[in-house]
């Protein structure tokens, strides 16, 4: 390091690193898991159902965990305009930005992670629950949502914050579609005033010091479930 | 709506001169099949000191241990990625920096990122020797201290060689794990199998023949490790002993 390191960097960057990256990086996350755990619950459903669309599920949840997340990522920044265009049904490929690419890749993707969570923690339910459910007169969908899910959401909720905390540092990955996460916004200001060491290992204390903490609360919330029972 | 299908393009020469693409993609896949491999040798290495230690008697050893899992797991990859290439040379002294930035391009690239690999997937395994250790009844540890044998005897006769066959279908799934995350290497300008897929696109704009081909030698790749893994689990199974990989956990 010729010129020390360079804390001033990190001071005059910091309200754009966390205005406008980590913001990105916080929605992305939060808005990914609640998309990813409702289609990797319904996908967890359709796995333990009935033969085709358990094969159909297995199958989509089987690809998605074969291939790297950098290709779906590029896979669906080019596939979502051509969707968009086929559901409009528009002469042309509609652009949709980096952060709706972004978010639809990562709901699809982690939807596949999530249903196999969500799969476990519903085949962790005793089986005389859901029959309780139907000799009370209840059908399918009121058997689930009523006995069945929120129990098994209970039982996952360490394993899908923990999850959480993955997809929280995988969406770091959207620099290879040149969006402004918070690293995207570190990678910028770097290039820009050449201060890569500074910036990069900022980013990594940032990222380390939330992921951390996070894991950390997860730790004490699954000591807190476990007294319970 | 209207994309125009060649499936040809796979067959015709890429401009740099080296044959098809679709032979550029498998020199793809070579590579980050060969990144894999050598991130796989650091990460059983360092992996199983770091979670044999962590199952030791010494609250030191074990702090220790559990700090480097904890840095490697706690911050993505990519950034990871970025520190090997981009930060790592600035902290070793100057004329070793310079030789390490100056290597001819495959090399440049493929070190730190094997180096990133190698320790980003050491935690994981590191994790799943020490689960295989403590899945072991404590009377095995009992039973070599009553036959005499020290510490390490009993480690290296009667502990390890039982974790190591529990603990192999978990460590199929992270050495699928490394192969898939070495396209993460493309940001430091490995040009694997995604890295290829990518320019592949940029050169011919036919965007969906070359992901699709990616992701079917991806899906064969996988096939293929999942079943010779198969035949290995099925050779050295421990009779009576089931997989501690029964519990979901969190992954990439």
């Amino acid at each position: 390091m010729d010129a020390g390191f360079d804390w001033d960097v990190i001071q005059r960057s910091a309200g754009y690193l966390f205005r406008e990256g980590m913001t990105f990086t916080v929605t992305l996350t939060l808005l990914s898991m609640a998309g990813g755990i409702f289609f990797g619950t319904l996908l967890a459903m359709m796995r333990l159902g009935p033969k085709p669309l358990s094969m159909v599920a297995g199958a989509y949840v089987n690809l998605m965990r074969s291939i790297p997340l950098v290709l779906v990522i590029f896979w669906f920044f080019f596939l979502v305009p051509y969707i968009g265009a086929w559901i409009t049904r528009a002469e042309r490929p509609i652009p949709v930005g980096a952060f709706y690419s972004a978010l639809v890749t990562f709901t699809m993707f982690e939807a596949a992670y999530y249903c196999e969570i969500m799969r476990a923690g519903i085949q962790s339910i005793a089986r005389g629950q859901v029959w309780s459910g139907y000799a009370l007169g209840l059908n399918y969908w009121q058997t689930m949502g009523h006995i069945v899910l929120p129990q098994a959401f209970r039982n996952m909720v360490p394993v899908l914050l923990t999850q959480t905390i993955v997809l929280f540092q995988d969406t770091s990955l959207v620099y290879v579609i040149s969006a402004t996460d918070f690293l995207g916004a570190a990678s910028k200001i770097a290039n820009r005033d050449y201060r890569l060491v500074e910036m990069y290992t900022f980013a990594a204390a940032v990222y380390f010091v939330i992921s951390f903490g996070l894991s950390l609360m997860v730790k004490k919330l699954q000591a807190k479930i476990a007294v319970i029972r | 709506m209207n994309y125009n299908w060649n499936w040809g393009i796979l067959f015709s020469p890429e401009p740099g001169g080296t044959g098809t693409f679709l032979h550029y993609l498998l020199v793809g896949l070579g590579w980050s099949i060969i990144t894999a491999l050598c991130a796989w040798v650091i990460a059983l290495v360092i992996g199983s000191i770091v979670g044999t230690l962590r199952t030791t008697n010494s609250p030191w050893v074990v702090r220790l241990g559990n700090g480097y899992v904890e840095l490697f797991r706690n911050i993505p990859l990519i950034v990871q990625m970025f520190l090997w290439f981009f930060v790592f040379p600035e902290l070793l002294p100057k004329d070793i920096g310079d030789s390490i930035k100056q290597m001819p391009p495959p090399w440049s690239s493929l070190v730190p990122a094997v180096l990133c690999l190698g320790m980003f997937t050491s935690v994981r395994v590191a994790e799943q020797v020490r689960a295989g250790i403590n899945s072991l009844p404590r009377g095995q540890r009992m039973a070599g201290t009553a036959m005499g044998l020290t510490s390490g005897q009993t480690y290296r006769h009667v502990i390890l060689p039982q974790a190591f066959r529990i603990i192999l279908p978990p460590l199929t799934s992270e050495f699928m794990n490394v192969i898939k995350n070495s396209s993460v290497a493309l940001t430091i300008g490995l040009m694997e199998l995604t890295g290829r897929a990518r320019a592949m696109q940029e050169m011919t704009f036919q965007v969906f023949e070359a992901f699709a081909a990616a992701t079917v030698l991806y899906l064969v790749t996988n096939m293929v490790v999942v079943l010779g893994m198969r035949l290995l689990e099925r050779k050295v199974r421990v009779p009576g002993l089931i997989a501690v990989g029964g519990a979901v956990q969190a992954g990439h």
